[in-house]
């Protein structure tokens, strides 16, 4: 009989185990239980989330792939082009080892988009660490950080985007969320998958080494606390070869011999070659002997569960491979063919001639699918009433300003460019609107359109109502593609989070899907790709459930796209909402709780009709070139919101309004649905025409500096250092 | 009249000085493969930005033995114009067109942002501008700290072969301006003949007003005018 160990470094469990003897009617030998432990794994098999995954909005007139049917989601934005994009975790290898771990996580995801015979043309990324005034937190950040720096600048693919947060939740379990997006003619878009039997499986790229093995069931399907010894699971990247491979394969993609492309990711060729075979309706016949290795002496079960990096397999008609390897050869790539494909339904593998293993591909690939209603049967979040103390209700000039000044030197708050400056955000000579804004623009060469993309999502208020918070941070997603003008056309989601088989984390997970269903269906927005990363759990407890969301929104080029800050003295300020200032609920999951209160607690709302029609609204104000700058209210509230307009330009505010008494709420609470933005007086006219009355306001007027509202003046320079000093520590 | 930018393995700034100088600006323009041994028709070489070889070893080192590039230092040492731009730079330096080195920031990290240069135009690559015209053109890079000899340094001065500096929105050269830490904020030089410039700012990435701006085009334009009047 197996033992237990073994099978906890496959991370199956005994009854998986049972299954698989039961299918295959007899016991696997090593290396099919490799097979299933890969294949089973979260990571592969979505044996927890594939339940969920089949609920969700994944189809729009513009949608051109299945959802998780290929290596990435693919949508049509017209003159027959197409935007590949996906997000993907890498989180527990950046856990381990930050710098690898960052940097192979945007290996993989580069690879996914150009699988699809898409030219890579932006990377997002959306990072969270613990508090930073712990040593070993500062030393991941850096590490990732500079891994993400070190690899994509390598590549030549802009990184325009996305946000670093920090919170005790991430504590030794860092986030690292890397998002890709790529552009292919539609009917160029290569698919991961062979033709007829005889195809050729051919593998290009780095040899496969020892590195790797078991990343996809055992790192990313293990509590944290168990793989700190698992390091030589983490795979080390190398950029220039990726490069190559990048290059190589966009020009193989032209090929008419080339059937199908596949990245070699997560349980190496093991869950590519399989699943290639399995969307072919096609058998697969490998050996082993034939795939080009690091060392002597590896045995078929490491070849086919590496997870080197920098590896990609094809599939070619049969004998006409010549014209393939002359690009390979130009571009100075190895390369093998390790098998074909073949009528049935097995896998056969073999070590040159010895025979290893057949097992049936749908059983490998079909993983046990866990109802996660039934692991959160009978459990009802706690509920934590918000504690307010009673100076926030209390107007004092000096506790106020206080705040302000913690508030926005806060590590969630400054400004990030010393970590965006580390990467390149200008190659291929699109950006239009670079990193610090609410979202990036970069237009698409060669047609007249531009595209908003940003990758954000706020784990806190979904720490508060996982529900609640998944709508808001889609709604939060296209806000910030609507203020730049952009309609929202796409979403791609990273799931991360706690045990799934724990209650906890399996209610979480529920709850996040049906906040998804219903802002998804509302925005009109599919989520065409995605990733889950789960078994997030730092020594202390799991980490708030981080639904991560990367949202694109086409535009036209002729768009004058707002500025974020105020541009010009003498424009008058106008917000966009029910209400200017927050509530004291609304301080629920809110920064200020965060930091003032240590604590995370309340309740969360959002109105998404209401918040679709003032997407709708600002677009317009943007069309009609109505507006000079717009900046939604979030993280940090309308204080914070004011105090970011005024820095850009180094400009200050007047607001004709009175702080009311509970300035804490008024100022800080993370109300949604708000929009800042400014104009020139002579378009209020027109934008009161434009807008339903009850839906906006003038509040008050750009000045040279400083910012007034009728009770209060703040200063404005120290505001400004503050938040231009940056992280506490440096990153 | 044609320019001939040289593809290198792991170079990525090719297609952006392809956009710049063809689609642009119209200019004949067209690849050459590393592997290539010829240069057939060149008038105006470009060696672009990147990380040629993965920048293993050195930065530049390993493409400066590439069999394009005697082609290269044979059509420089008969004055055919070269640009060498960040990587290109570097390259230029390991072959030894250029004098001096790249060595790592200052501040030991990759830098990504706009820079102020300060513009000598007297040089078949600047002369479009004013002289001690401001531009802004984006760096990128990870080494781009210029180092040479004393001799060297004073040499390039007094020769001025010094053809961007860093510097501030207004003409101010210092160290709070240098983003790398070269001596004496140089971001641009030329040979003593006057026909190789190395430079780390990517004016091929400040091309179009749509991205920020084009100040990087009065470069090609400068060097393609006097290829032109030859």
């Amino acid at each position: 009989m197996i033992s237990e160990d073994t099978l906890k470094e496959l991370a199956l469990t005994l009854s998986e185990y049972k299954l698989i003897v039961e299918k295959l009617d007899r016991e696997p030998n090593e290396l099919e239980l490799g097979l299933f432990g890969a294949l089973w794994s979260e990571h592969c098999g979505y044996k927890h989330t594939k339940k969920l995954l089949r609920t969700i909005k994944s189809k729009s007139k513009y949608t051109l792939t299945e959802a998780g049917a290929e290596n990435a989601g693919a949508i049509n934005i017209g003159d027959n082009k197409a935007i590949v994009m996906k997000i993907e975790s890498h989180n527990h290898p950046s856990a381990v080892e930050p710098y690898e771990g960052a940097a192979t996580g945007v290996g993989g995801i580069v690879r996914d988009i150009f699988a699809m015979g898409a030219r890579p043309i932006a990377l997002l990324n959306s990072l969270r660490f613990g508090d930073l005034n712990i040593d070993r937190n500062i030393q991941i950040a850096n590490g990732v950080v500079e891994g993400i720096s070190g690899y994509g600048n390598c590549l030549g693919i802009p990184n325009i985007g996305g946000e670093c947060l920090f919170d005790e939740s991430y504590e030794n379990n860092p986030l690292v969320n890397a998002m890709c997006v790529g552009i292919v003619d539609i009917d160029s878009i290569l698919s991961a998958k062979a033709e007829s039997p005889g195809d050729l499986l051919i593998i290009i790229g780095s040899e496969t080494g020892r590195d790797g093995i078991h990343g996809a069931s055992g790192l990313a399907s293990q509590n944290f606390e168990e793989t700190v010894e698992l390091r030589s699971a983490v795979q080390v990247g190398n950029p220039f070869l990726e490069k190559l491979l990048i290059e190589a394969c966009l020009e193989i993609a032209t090929l008419d011999e080339l059937v199908g492309m596949q990245d070699c990711g997560a349980a190496g060729i093991t869950s590519a070659a399989i699943e290639m075979a399995e969307r072919s309706n096609l058998g697969l016949s490998i050996d082993v002997n034939k795939v080009p290795v690091r060392e002597k002496g590896m045995t078929p079960y490491e070849i086919m569960l590496s997870e080197s990096q920098e590896r990609m397999l094809i599939a070619v008609r049969k004998n006409e491979y010549k014209n393939i390897f002359k690009i390979l050869d130009k571009w100075d790539l190895k390369c093998s063919i390790i098998g074909e494909f073949i009528e049935g339904n097995d896998v056969i593998i073999h070590n040159d001639k010895k025979f290893i293993s057949k097992t049936p591909i749908n059983t490998l690939t079909t993983a046990p699918e866990y109802d996660l209603s039934k692991i959160s049967k009978g459990y009802t979040a706690p509920y934590k009433e918000i504690k307010l103390q009673k100076s926030y209700s209390s107007f004092n000039e000096n506790i106020i300003k206080a705040h302000i000044k913690k508030i926005i030197s806060s590590d969630n708050l400054v400004s990030k460019k010393s970590l965006y400056k580390k990467y390149d955000h200008h190659v291929q000579t699109n950006t239009v609107v670079e990193p610090g804004s609410d979202s990036a623009v970069i237009r698409i060469k060669g047609t007249d359109k531009m595209l908003a993309l940003s990758c954000d999502g706020n784990s806190r208020l979904c720490g508060v109502n996982p529900k609640v918070g998944s709508e808001i941070n889609i709604a939060e997603a296209c806000r910030n593609i609507s203020v730049m003008g952009a309609t929202p056309i796409a979403l791609t989601d990273g799931l991360n989070f706690g045990d799934p088989t724990k209650a906890k984390g399996a209610y979480e997970l529920i709850e996040t899907f049906k906040g998804f269903n219903n802002a998804c269906e509302i925005f009109e927005t599919p989520i065409i790709s995605g990733n889950a990363s789960l078994f997030n759990e730092g020594h202390k407890t799991s980490i708030n459930p981080t639904p991560i969301i990367g949202a694109m929104g086409i535009m036209d080029k002729n768009i004058k796209v707002p500025k974020k800050g105020f541009i010009s003295e003498g424009d008058k300020i106008g917000l966009l909402g029910k209400s200017l200032w927050g509530t004291d609920i609304g301080l629920s999951g809110s920064e200020f709780q965060r930091i003032f209160d240590k604590d995370l607690s309340g309740e969360i709302y959002i109105d998404l009709k209401f918040e679709k029609i003032i997407q709708e609204n600002i677009r317009t104000l943007v069309h009609k070139n109505l507006i000079n700058s717009a900046h939604d209210i979030s993280i940090g509230g309308l204080m914070s919101a004011i105090i970011l307009c005024c820095e850009q330009n180094n400009l200050g505010a007047k607001i004709d309004k009175k702080i009311p008494e509970n300035w804490a709420g008024s100022l800080f609470g993370e109300d949604q649905s708000r929009i800042i933005f400014s104009y020139d007086e002579e378009n209020k006219k027109e934008i009161s025409k434009l807008l339903n009355k009850s839906n906006w306001m003038e509040i008050g007027t750009v000045t040279e500096k400083n910012i007034k509202f009728e009770n209060i003046f703040i200063e404005s320079d120290s505001l400004f250092m503050s938040y231009n000093k940056g992280f506490s520590r440096d990153i | 009249m044609k320019i001939g930018i040289v593809v290198f393995p792991g170079t990525w700034s090719e297609s952006d000085t392809f956009y710049a100088t063809k689609d642009i600006l119209g200019f004949n323009t067209e690849y050459i493969w590393h592997k290539d041994q010829k240069l057939h028709g060149i008038d105006l070489v470009v060696l672009p930005g990147g990380f040629s070889y993965g920048d293993y070893l050195l930065t530049g080192a390993i493409a400066s033995f590439s069999p394009i590039i005697e082609q290269v230092i044979e059509f420089a040492n008969k004055g055919g114009p070269v640009i060498g731009i960040c990587n290109g730079f570097q390259i230029l330096c390991e072959s030894k067109l250029l004098p001096g080195i790249l060595i790592k920031n200052k501040k030991l990290s990759f830098v990504c942002e706009w820079s102020n240069l300060k513009v000598n135009n007297k040089s078949i690559f600047s002369s479009e501008y004013q002289n001690n015209e401001i531009i802004k053109i984006p760096i990128s890079h990870g080494e781009g700290n210029y180092q040479a000899d004393k001799s060297i340094i004073n040499e390039l001065e007094s020769e001025n072969r010094i053809i961007f500096r860093y510097s501030s929105e207004s003409g101010q050269i210092n160290d709070s301006y240098n983003p790398n830490g070269s001596i004496n904020n140089i971001a641009g030089i030329i040979n003593k003949e006057g026909n190789v410039l190395g430079m780390m700012p990517h004016p091929e990435k400040a091309s179009e007003k749509l991205i920020g701006g084009d100040d990087g085009l009065g470069i090609f334009k400068s060097v393609l005018k006097k290829v032109l009047n030859d």
